[in-house]
């Protein structure tokens, strides 16, 4: 199972649980598993099949570029952060 | 050799790795140097054109107004104008935020910043522009442009902007990230939370806790060159645009989206940068350079002025920053609490998220709550600058954490090492430091020489007096501050191809404008891998059609991203080189390897070869060899750590504070080019020590820029800085086959707050305003009863 960690402001859809464990191959998958645990999270993570792109996700540590398509292992940490720029 | 063993050096490598370098670590002379000191380099502004037009921008006189209508007809009337183009000549584009270089982007709203439609939201928002046959007539007809405005109350500041009955730039902008989405009109665009462990109590059980919340001013990157473009159309619809940019692929993908045109129809020349810091990673002259060619047949110029540069280009966010740390007796921070409102300036997209991340990164701090407003202003729309919105954080948390070490007694040095974050400690928004030099960079500023020097014995030049220490005159109070700053570094994407010359010399084609030296850091790592002289290596960034896709020159990416493209590359190369001396050698190619800048048979018994005896030889064994690359180097990226330590001298009867002498301690990973390294160091100090000091947009009440040059905006020169001292530590990135993590922005965090510690060092006065200019300081130092005799003394005497 992956831990996931749930951004503070989407708390209330997990009745305030900060971290979830979740079965999936995928960031999608993992999304799609805290969705039907707690409905209502996956619409505030993705739109148009795509995470939102205010968010991006951290794999293991690894702000990863591959978003809902991102694989993750079974003991992966999983964190929704902003997306961010540089200069 | 390192930087060490250079006498030129003004600084010193520690720690460093095991692997030898033969390339790696020298300090060559810089590929484009010729050209950049004789002015043969050419810049935007330089290109001219056969038939070439020039264009000038109409910007707007209010910070806040509808546009009732604007009557370009007396302009267009005028002898020598060949095209006007406004807000109605821009396509509908989409409203949706998207993914787009190194951060976000709404179409939209860089579309309405770049020619404003309905309204205009800053003074210097562009209204209208025009091409003609000189500037002086591209000017002349701006004049007869008839713009009939209904003035709107406007609002500058964000505390201001947040309250009830603020005036509303954006009737249609929602915030985003409440839990519970509002559909009230708003300027907060977007609200970020970081939340973990219980506060209130962990509040409560803190021996010491230190609030204060401070107040920063929006400041400009204040790089030398203006923005420019230069547009060429032609009849079919292809478009080429010649500017100044940090990307000439987000270029070309910003005009594309904002002008409804495909990417195939434009093709970006990036020219040589003046300088971007950031600030050039977005478009504004591009677009209307295209319209104007377009429209008139002809190629157009336009060049931005100083003034227009400063009104209405991006600067970064002034912002107004609450917190509260708590500790233990023992020295332990235990708890944090901060909000964070920024300016994002006249369209959403402030750095907010990325302050609030950076906000307490070097510590390990078990609960925390971090939560950060991205708020809409009448200001220039803000763009990137330097480790963009870490600044204005860094301020005001180790302003608290210098306040917490005073509390408790402690070297304000080791206080930070007891909590530093290592490598597995959570960031404040959740995901684990990876190998970090955090604590390799503190310890590193306990053994620097300002360090171990007497506070007095410093001339302001960074020496010491013939005769040891000095006592300062009475009214000037000497002090010493110390601050650490953090910065992700990115990754994103980079492509390069190196080209074997039948001579054994090499070319290196890669898609990054080079702002401070990547061309020959990329040689140089070309030149490490394939074993030749750097000088033997000829570095090109090329144009959007003549590369793979390259993202920004940004987060500090080039020397580690694009020079990571830049070695796999190297290694194709090497890889052809094998299959042609197998096939000379009639071998197979896994009986050969490459070493020492030959190819080698792994029987032992034939002889080597070197590259340019094979190179000689590729047209009868194949054809040219190329090795070309392109990575993703996201989770290549190593985060950066750097400390600022600074001696001041405060006056206390004029506010006037000079910096004595100042140490930059930053982890490089490990320093491709010692001199380079150590010049993004030095640029990052000086800057953010303007940004401490004196550097801040003024408005009248009316929300006019009062400042908009050089003369008023008071950047630090050289008589204002002691020669900054360099200290490069070399904690490997374990990603990077080099270990590099990007060096081009961590040293901009720490200063102003370095800067305050100082000052509270000297004079026992906290400063949580910047800049801290000598008005600010000196009612700071009247408030606390500081020098208030000499004060009135003098005032009495001037009247």
């Amino acid at each position: 199972m992956a831990l996931v960690f749930i951004p503070a402001q989407l708390r209330h859809l997990t009745g305030g649980r900060d971290r979830v464990d979740v079965a999936g191959a995928t960031v999608g998958e993992l999304v799609e598993a805290i969705d039907a645990l707690h409905p209502g999270f996956g619409a505030r993570v993705v739109a148009d099949g795509e995470l939102v792109p205010a968010l991006a996700v951290s794999v293991d540590g690894d702000l990863v570029s591959g978003g809902l398509h991102e694989t993750v292992r079974p003991a992966s940490e999983v964190h929704f952060v902003p997306a961010l720029g540089g200069g | 050799m390192s930087a060490s063993d250079d006498p030129k050096s003004t600084g010193q490598a520690t720690g460093g790795a095991e692997r030898r370098f033969r390339v790696v670590g020298t300090r060559p002379v810089r590929h484009d140097g010729i050209d950049k000191v004789t002015g043969r380099a050419r810049y935007g502004a330089d290109v001219s054109l056969p038939g070439m037009l020039h264009g000038k921008v109409l910007r707007s006189p209010h910070a806040h107004a509808r546009i009732v209508s604007i009557d370009a007809s007396r302009a267009a009337a005028l002898p020598g104008v060949k095209a006007i183009v406004t807000g109605a000549d821009m396509p509908q584009v989409s409203g949706a935020t998207e993914q787009a270089g190194e951060g976000t982007s709404n179409p939209r709203w860089l579309s309405d910043n770049i020619l404003a439609k309905h309204k205009v939201l800053y003074t210097g928002h562009a209204v209208a522009a025009v091409a003609a046959t000189s500037p002086h007539v591209a000017e002349e007809a701006l004049a007869l442009i008839d713009v009939r405005y209904e003035v709107l109350p406007h609002v500058l500041d964000v505390r201001r902007a947040t309250a009830q009955g603020a005036p509303i730039l954006h009737e249609d902008l929602r915030t985003q990230g409440l839990p519970t989405p509002s559909d009230q009109p708003t300027n907060v665009a977007s609200v970020v939370l970081f939340e973990r462990g219980d506060l209130a109590a962990a509040l409560r059980a803190a021996d010491v806790v230190v609030e204060r919340e401070f107040d920063t001013a929006m400041v400009h990157q204040g790089y030398i060159e203006p923005h420019n473009a230069v547009a060429q159309v032609n009849p079919d619809g292809q478009a080429t645009v010649w500017c100044s940019t940090q990307g000439a692929f987000d270029v070309r993908h910003f005009c594309a989206q904002i002008l409804a045109m495909p990417l195939s129809q434009i093709r970006v020349v990036p020219a040589e940068i003046g300088g971007g810091f950031g600030g050039k990673t977005t478009i504004y002259l591009e677009p209307l350079a295209i319209l104007l060619a377009r429209k008139a047949g002809r190629p157009v110029k336009l060049v931005m002025s100083r003034a227009e540069v400063l009104r209405a280009t991006g600067p970064t966010s002034g912002s107004h920053i609450r917190v509260k740390m708590g500790a233990t007796r023992d020295g332990r921070i235990t708890c944090a609490d901060a909000t964070l409102l920024y300016e994002a300036g006249a369209f959403p997209g402030s750095p907010v998220w990325a302050g609030a991340m950076c906000l307490l990164a070097p510590y390990d701090i078990e609960t925390l709550r971090v939560e950060g407003y991205d708020v809409v202003v009448n200001r220039p729309k803000t763009a990137a600058y330097r480790a963009p919105g870490a600044s204005n954080a860094s301020f005001a948390a180790e302003s608290v954490v210098d306040e917490l070490a005073a509390r408790l007694g402690m070297d304000p040095i080791e206080l930070r090492t007891r909590n530093a974050a290592r490598e597995g400690t959570p960031t404040p928004a959740g995901p684990r430091h990876r190998r970090i030099g955090s604590v390799e960079v503190l310890e590193a500023a306990r053994r620097c020489p300002q360090y171990l020097s007497d506070l007095n014995a410093a001339t302001g030049d960074g020496h010491l007096h013939a005769g040891g220490a000095l006592t300062p005159p009475a009214a000037k109070r000497r002090g010493r501050g110390f601050a650490i700053g953090f910065w992700f570094n990115a990754g994103l994407q980079s492509s390069a191809t190196i080209g074997i010359n039948a001579d054994g010399t090499a070319s290196l084609v890669t898609g990054s404008p080079d702002i401070g030296g990547t061309r020959t850091s990329c040689a140089m790592i070309a030149a490490e891998e394939l074993g030749l002289p750097v000088e033997h290596i000829r570095p090109v960034v090329a144009d959007t059609d003549s590369v793979g896709h390259t993202d920004v020159t940004g987060g500090s990416r080039v020397t580690m991203a694009t020079g990571l493209a830049v070695y796999e590359a190297a290694q194709d190369v090497k890889r052809q080189l094998c299959e042609r001396a197998a096939a000379l050698w009639k071998t197979e190619p896994g009986a050969v390897r490459f070493a020492d800048g030959c190819v080698v048979a792994s029987d032992g018994d034939t002889p080597k070869l070197a590259l340019a005896e094979i190179a000689k030889q590729l047209g009868r064994t194949g054809g040219p060899v190329v090795g070309r690359a392109t990575v993703n180097a996201q989770k290549a990226t190593g985060a950066a750590f750097a400390g600022t330590l600074v001696d001041v001298e405060v006056d206390v009867e004029t506010g006037k504070v000079d910096v004595l002498r100042c140490t930059v301690i930053q982890d490089a990973g490990r320093a491709i080019h010692p001199a380079y390294v150590e010049g993004q160091m030095q640029g990052g100090t000086a800057q953010g020590i303007g940004w401490a000091l004196n550097e801040e947009y003024v408005y009248d009440d009316e929300g006019r820029l009062l400042n908009a040059g050089f003369l008023d905006y008071r950047m630090p020169v050289a008589l204002d800085l002691p020669m900054i001292e360099t200290v490069i530590v070399e904690v490997p990135n374990p990603r990077h086959p080099y270990g590099v993590r990007g060096v081009g922005e961590v040293s901009i965090v720490p200063p102003p707050a370095a800067v305050a510690n100082a000052i509270a060092n000297a004079t026992g006065v906290r400063m949580t305003t910047l800049p801290m200019s000598p008005p600010r300081v000196l009612a700071a130092l009247h408030a606390a009863g500081v020098g208030v005799g000499r004060e009135e003394t003098r005032v009495a005497a001037a009247t």
